[in-house]
């Protein structure tokens, strides 16, 4: 029996991408989870799907697990407290329609604070997410002005106990880092979305938005979703489906 | 006159002798008992060597958190055993839960050496302390209750 060195080729292929160790665990899954040595790599690109209908109106539970997870504290003065995730009323002035949608830092493909910061402090990770090198950040706050979604804040006051995750400190700027800590650690969701889930809402949808097969990449290919001021080309890893 | 010369001299001699003797052991007393620039107070509550050996870190360490935290902060790496976490967890005083104050292992030799820490401006001198994610009891304070 004779057989090409081309089927050969493709049949050891695919023995390899089926080969199970053991029962459930694949050596192609193996290879996708990053482990703590390996740096992110743009293989992925991080974002998540908002769907405004499903985001009840009064709800505060995402926002409030941010805030937890997070170790985001008052001080009273609602002016200048922190906030890395807010919720949005919108309303159609012309029909009254209202319907409500949390908003955070939308980690742009281009994003303006990343252009406008004098340090580079403000930087993008190589897997879309937007960060700050508070190391290196001297609190100018160009980035709050150059940010379309006023998703940043600055640092007022001292800050003491906090997460030992999440380095805060005064004089700095900060945003939503999409849960980073908990994407090295390879929880691959975010505070926010596993509240939402969790009270059974589903609103917000976390996922890897390179990798075809996740439910969020299926998702932006078969239903419509929107930049928030799309208009400004940034290519935003957060959209909205409901508005 | 020149015994009154001699006299005066081994007068003199004597007291200036008297003196310096005084005063050399005045200085061997202040060295043994009291001090006058405190020394670091320097306990290890967990004696072994997770990165490198004391001589080396006691003179290196800042090289090394450096280099950590850009592979942390740009590269998602984070791994345990340069990590800042993981030097707290271990250095934390026992009674204090911290790295700070009077006796505390960073804040001790830092002020010793006069030179001011800026890690902890930003991230917890404390001890990670597991805490449940999902406690809504943490939550106080938040002004989104």
């Amino acid at each position: 029996m004779s057989i090409s060195r081309r089927k050969f080729m493709q049949a050891g292929a695919a023995a390899v991408t089926g080969a199970a160790i053991a029962p459930g665990i694949r050596l192609v899954e193996l290879a996708q989870a990053r482990s703590p040595e390996e740096a992110a790599s743009t293989a992925k690109r991080w974002g998540l799907l908002i769907d405004s209908a499903k985001c009840a109106e009064g709800c505060s539970y995402c926002v409030d697990a941010c805030h937890t997870e997070h170790g985001i504290t008052s001080n009273n003065r609602p002016e200048t407290d922190a906030q890395w995730i807010r919720k949005v009323t919108a309303k159609d002035p012309e029909t009254g329609y209202t319907h409500f949608l949390p908003v955070m830092c939308q980690h742009c493909e281009e994003p303006p604070c990343v252009d406008v910061c004098p340090t580079g402090a403000s930087f993008k990770r190589a897997d879309g997410i937007v960060l700050v090198d508070k190391h290196i950040c001297i609190g100018c706050r160009y980035c709050m002005m150059a940010c379309p979604y006023k998703a940043r804040s600055f640092i007022h006051e001292d800050i003491t106990d906090q997460k030992s995750h999440v380095p805060r400190g005064k004089g700095t700027v900060e945003s939503c880092t999409l849960c980073v800590h908990k994407i090295d650690r390879g929880d691959n969701n975010t505070a926010c979305a596993e509240a939402c889930t969790e009270l059974g809402n589903d609103a917000i949808l976390f996922g890897d938005l390179n990798d075809l097969k996740t439910e969020i990449s299926r998702r932006r290919r078969t239903e419509p979703s929107r930049q928030l001021r799309s208009d400004l080309n940034l290519n935003t890893g957060v959209r909205y489906q409901g508005l | 006159m020149m015994t009154r010369f001699l006299i005066l001299f081994v007068l003199l001699f004597g007291f200036t002798s008297t003196g310096i003797s005084v005063a050399a052991n005045a200085g061997n007393t202040d060295k043994s008992d009291t001090i006058r620039t405190p020394l670091p107070i320097i306990k290890i509550t967990k004696p072994g060597q997770c990165v490198d050996d004391t001589d080396e870190m006691r003179r290196n360490h800042m090289n090394k958190i450096l280099h950590q935290r850009d592979l942390t902060v740009y590269d998602g790496i984070r791994t345990k055993q340069y990590s800042l976490k993981n030097c707290v967890n271990c250095h934390a005083d026992e009674n204090t839960n911290s790295v700070l104050g009077k006796e505390g292992f960073c804040e001790s030799c830092h002020t010793y050496a006069a030179v001011k820490i800026d890690c902890f401006s930003c991230h917890t001198d404390k001890r990670d302390v597991k805490t449940s994610v999902s406690n809504k009891d943490d939550n106080k304070g938040n002004p989104h209750q």
